[in-house]
């Protein structure tokens, strides 16, 4: 081991900002990250063994204690769950005799649930191995049983397993046609690098994440900070449940994409730029690293980019599970390799991002734009789309519908149209952004996709009248719990809790003070959480509860109070120890019930 | 003209550099905090002392002070959230009062009596915790951690170690210890160190120093937190 | 005697001692008692309380017994009040929290030290204990809390008077101690 561990080290340079990239090989190799290589680790990269252990403990792809040979999880996305997660995750356990969260006996296999893996147009989905697995259906689990039970190695399995589609239904603006290779830098270079952040200005282009900043500011700040050690950051850490366009765009048009953080590093002065990408998308890693080499050869990185004397490369960093990622300043964080623990706030990420240095941190479809615009001009880009949202926004459309997939429209496209698009018929309600978002509900469908009404960071899920919209809400309630970083006590403890009286609701336990109080614990965590997630966590009950309290209603005993906890059940051990069956061994939930 | 900022009405000056906390303590204010200590880099994780900054949530310890800010702390919102904050705090771990040494002496404790805290208002959480008595000398009470990181950064900040840290991720987050078997023993942590002394309810005790003071005649029976507060974290400011 | 306030209590998982503090009021007793009278408590012989103001519950819920107790004066009693740390946060009896309550069992009955004749006990009129110590706001709705272990004299003082005289009860800061 301490052989294999050293040549990781090597190969990484002993930089402890590589922690991540190092901890995924140990963790591919040996399945969990031994204690022998925790301790070697910490003299090798001269980092405290503790640096290490939080890292290990904060990432779900990483385990203190050995997991499978074939590490499977799969993904509890609540499109995941419409298309029959549930039953197919028995049959799988059953099939392979092992229980959610455990490893076999014989420690071939572990099983376990993972957040969405950004396949939700091609579910239910899974990763063995950090490997995405698509389309899963029971024959599909069938054979990855047999391949498990005859230890075959992944390289052996039939490739139609992990068969990933781009769906792409509807392209305008920016899917219609890539540009050609290198085709952004040339134009800027000839229009002169002032030039082109004036015509990216002048597109209104603004962060394709959601929150809408403008893209040219950001970088005209970051370009005049007095460090000139500055760093390009493209977030493919695309977490959002019902969010999988960054995988289309990283596997059919990433050069252009790349082409993008060039242009981004030409502006701002940088010489390094990252892309961080969510562990889910390993499957992209070895395609992406050929169109870097690819990128390199034909001069578009390395030193002297095309004659410029722009020095500039990209490094790919791989997530290990870890939605709060997402977020710039805990992004980076990572990038560091710490835990994706969100920063306070100022300093920005453009004054003090990277390794302290000012960074600009993008989404993957804001660096396409902006190669694209640097191709095209600014007009052409701010002709489309609406007075305060330029352009096009490309969603990833799920749940249901005839055409899920990859849509591109001009901002300011109606709900109603989309749903025509792809096929959607009795529609119920549509949550819009993900679940950090806002649940629309079929009154509303002719709301239009912007800045300035519903923004988007392109996720799009369509539930139909036949969908019970708690089913969801309790989903993305505990995605949240599960992915709250625990940096600061609303979140940590109230996502739990929030979870606790959804939990309580839906079980069919809650009476008239319990909308009260979730609403009460909703504003809390709203409003006192440090970051975006804690900040939006309550999203989903709160968008709900306005449109359907009945809903919620109607799921109330006519009592004023009940328990949080099932009482006859808490005296079963009593009850079996005691050998104990008559009636006084029983207790009612609610003292309305006959006792 | 030296700068200013508004507090509840007040006119206060502050420094270049100053956060809205370090301003108001200078100036006498006490905002309720239990993650931050004047002496050491701020976190702003416990979030108690959020104040509305020209009508948006701020962490008063971390947020800097700037010239014209409307500062809003004692508004009758604030301390409801407040209180519920430190209800979340106390339901998340096992903060059983009468069993532990530090009542009287703890933060925690003191902010829920400053708060008029009378319940828990939300369902407890009774998580498994470990007690790790293996140090001669200190003991660590996992059960009654907020995790403020107080120790992890005193430890770095004034006693030059690394003797703690936060591992784990959402509810289950918890402190761990620099040491290849994880225990306290095996670390470099010595009783006279600062990371020691510094938590701020009784997760981290120093042996045989208990009950020298009667229960009843501790720092916050008789004397409210802001109180203490402006006493002694306003000295170490001024160093 | 028509218009005096009827106060019941009951300790339930508890020690008695916020009992204890609560007779430390010592004489205002009498002051008390001009006005109060006790339905159901430890210091009547009064077995179910029935159409009361005021009750006070010491000690969390451990068993069922507790749950049947606790539901019998949210039923009967206008004002329910959860006193001291155990009826608030479970208190010293929810250490065993913890553990899981087959362990509990067996080592109390059957594999403990110094056990004679090991047997979980079993009868009727046993009340089985629940899996954990519950906080009695999680049983049933509370209206008041008053913290310590136990409450001061002066808390019970305070709070009672302040019902009787029809104020809205509060507690000062030198009142207020978990401990």
């Amino acid at each position: 081991m301490k052989q294999f561990i050293r040549g990781i080290a090597e190969n990484n340079h002993y930089q402890p900002t590589h922690l991540l990239q190092i901890l995924r090989q140990i963790q591919a190799h040996y399945h969990y990250i031994p204690e022998a290589a925790i301790e070697q680790l910490s003299e090798l990269l001269s980092i405290p063994r503790t640096q290490i252990i939080s890292v290990v403990e904060f990432y779900s792809f990483f385990h203190l204690t050995p997991r499978g040979q074939y590490e499977l999880l799969i993904s509890d996305s609540i499109t995941d769950h419409m298309l029959g997660k549930k039953i197919l995750f028995d049959y799988l356990a059953n099939k392979l005799g092992v229980a959610a969260g455990e490893v076999r006996k014989d420690g071939v296999v572990s099983l376990d649930n993972t957040s969405c893996t950004g396949m939700c147009d091609q579910g239910p989905a899974g990763l063995v191995n950090g490997y995405a697995l698509t389309r899963l259906d029971r024959p599909a689990i069938d054979k990855i049983a047999e391949l498990i039970n005859q230890q075959k190695p992944l390289n052996e399995w039939p490739s139609e397993l992990f068969h990933v589609d781009d769906n792409i239904y509807k392209s305008g603006l920016l899917l219609d046609r890539q540009i050609e290779q290198g085709a952004a830098l040339r134009s800027a270079f000839k229009r002169g690098i002032k030039e082109t952040l004036k015509e990216i200005d002048n597109s209104g282009l603004r962060g394709r994440g959601g929150a809408g900043f403008k893209t040219a500011i950001k970088w005209q700040f970051c370009s005049e900070e007095q460090q000139t050690e500055r760093y390009v950051v493209c977030n493919a850490d695309e977490g959002e449940p019902g969010t999988f366009k960054d995988r289309v765009l990283l596997n059919s048009y990433a050069d252009q994409v790349f082409e993008g953080m060039t242009v981004g590093a030409a502006v701002i002065g940088a010489k390094q730029g990252f892309l961080y990408l969510r562990g889910e998308y390993l499957h992209l890693n070895n395609k992406l690293q050929g169109i870097l080499d690819q990128r390199r050869r034909n001069g578009l990185l390395g030193s002297n980019i095309l004659g410029s004397g722009l020095d500039f490369d990209i490094e790919i960093c791989l997530g290990a599970g870890a939605y709060i990622c997402g977020e710039e300043s805990a992004l980076i964080e990572s990038l560091e390799g710490k835990a994706g623990i969100p920063r306070n706030r100022p300093p920005y990420p453009v004054t003090q991002g990277y390794l302290g240095k000012p960074t600009v941190v993008n989404n993957v479809e804001t660096f396409l734009a902006a190669a694209a615009i640097a191709v095209n001009g600014g007009d052409w880009f701010a002709n489309i789309g609406t007075e305060k949202s330029k352009g096009t926004k490309i969603l990833s459309i799920s749940g249901d519908c005839d055409r899920p997939g990859i849509y591109e429209y001009p901002f300011g496209v109606t709900i109603r149209t989309v749903l025509n698009d792809c096929g959607a018929a009795d529609v119920q309600g549509v949550q819009v952004g993900g679940p950090s978002g806002t649940f629309i509900s079929n009154q509303e469908l002719d709301r239009k996709l912007a800045f300035e009404d519903l923004a988007t960071g392109g996720s799009f899920i369509i539930f139909n009248s036949s969908r019970n919209i708690l089913d969801a809400v309790h989903n993305f309630t505990h995605f949240f719990a599960h992915e709250s970083c625990g940096f600061c006590t609303p979140c940590r403890v109230g996502t739990s809790l929030l979870k606790k009286q959804i939990d309580k609701i839906v079980e069919g336990h809650g009476s008239a003070g319990d909308i009260v109080a979730l609403e009460e614990l909703c504003q809390l965590v709203k409003n006192y959480s440090h970051c975006g997630l804690g900040q939006t966590a309550a999203n989903p009950i709160l968008t709900t509860l306005e449109r359907y309290l009945g809903l919620y209603e109607s799921h109330l005993k006519e009592i004023s109070f009940e328990p949080g906890f099932d009482l006859d059940g808490a005296l079963e051990t009593a009850r079996r120890m005691a050998n104990r069956h008559d009636a006084s061994a029983h207790l009612a939930q609610t003292e309305s019930e006959h006792e | 003209m030296s700068k200013t900022i508004t507090i509840d009405g007040k006119v206060i000056p502050f420094e270049e550099g100053q956060t809205i906390m370090d301003a108001a303590m200078a100036a006498g204010i006490y905002i309720p905090h239990l993650c931050h200590q004047p002496e050491f880099t701020p976190h702003g994780s416990c979030k108690l002392c959020t104040v509305k900054v020209n009508g948006r949530n701020c962490s008063a310890c971390t947020f800097p002070a700037m010239d014209g800010q409307d500062v809003l702390s004692e508004t009758e919102e604030l301390i409801n959230d407040r209180r519920k904050i430190t209800q979340m705090l106390f339901v998340e771990g096992n903060h059983l009062c009468p069993g532990c040494e530090k009542t009287g002496n703890c933060q925690l404790q003191a902010v829920g009596y400053h708060l008029n805290m009378l319940d828990n208002h939300f369902p407890l959480f009774y998580p498994d915790r470990e007690v790790d008595a293996s140090h001669p000398d200190v003991m660590l009470d996992q059960n009654r951690c907020i995790l403020c990181t107080l120790c992890v950064r005193a430890s770095q900040q004034e006693d030059g170690k690394n003797v703690f840290a936060i591992s784990g991720r959402g509810i289950d987050k918890h402190l761990i210890a620099n040491a290849e078997s994880g225990l306290l023993k095996d670390t470099d942590l010595d009783a006279t160190d600062r990371a020691a002394h510094i938590c701020p309810t009784g997760a981290i005790l120093v042996k045989r120093t208990g009950y020298q003071v009667p229960i009843g005649q501790r720092i916050y029976d008789h004397k409210e937190i802001d109180q203490v507060s402006l006493e002694t974290e306003h000295l170490q400011h001024g160093e | 005697m028509a218009n005096k306030i009827r106060v019941a209590t009951t300790s339930l998982a508890g020690c008695f001692g916020c009992h204890m503090s609560f007779l430390d009021i010592d004489e205002r007793m009498l002051q008390l008692a001009e006005v109060v009278e006790f339905d159901r408590s430890p210091l009547t012989d009064i077995e179910h309380c029935t159409d009361c103001d005021i009750g006070l519950i010491e000690g969390g819920v451990c068993n069922s017994e507790n749950v049947h107790v606790l539901r019998e004066f949210r039923k009967n009693c206008k004002i329910l009040v959860a006193v001291g740390a155990c009826a608030i946060n479970g208190g010293l009896p929810a250490l065993r929290n913890h553990i899981p309550l087959e362990e509990c069992l067996n080592e109390s009955y059957i594999e403990g030290i110094g056990v004679e004749n090991p047997k979980i006990p079993s009868d009727i009129e046993l009340p089985l204990l629940l899996n954990q110590v519950h906080p009695i706001h999680e049983v049933v709705k509370i209206d008041y809390f008053l913290p310590g272990c136990p409450p001061s004299a002066d808390v019970f003082w305070k709070f009672l008077t302040d019902l009787i005289e029809g104020r809205e009860p509060s507690l000062p800061y030198e009142l207020v101690h978990y401990d």
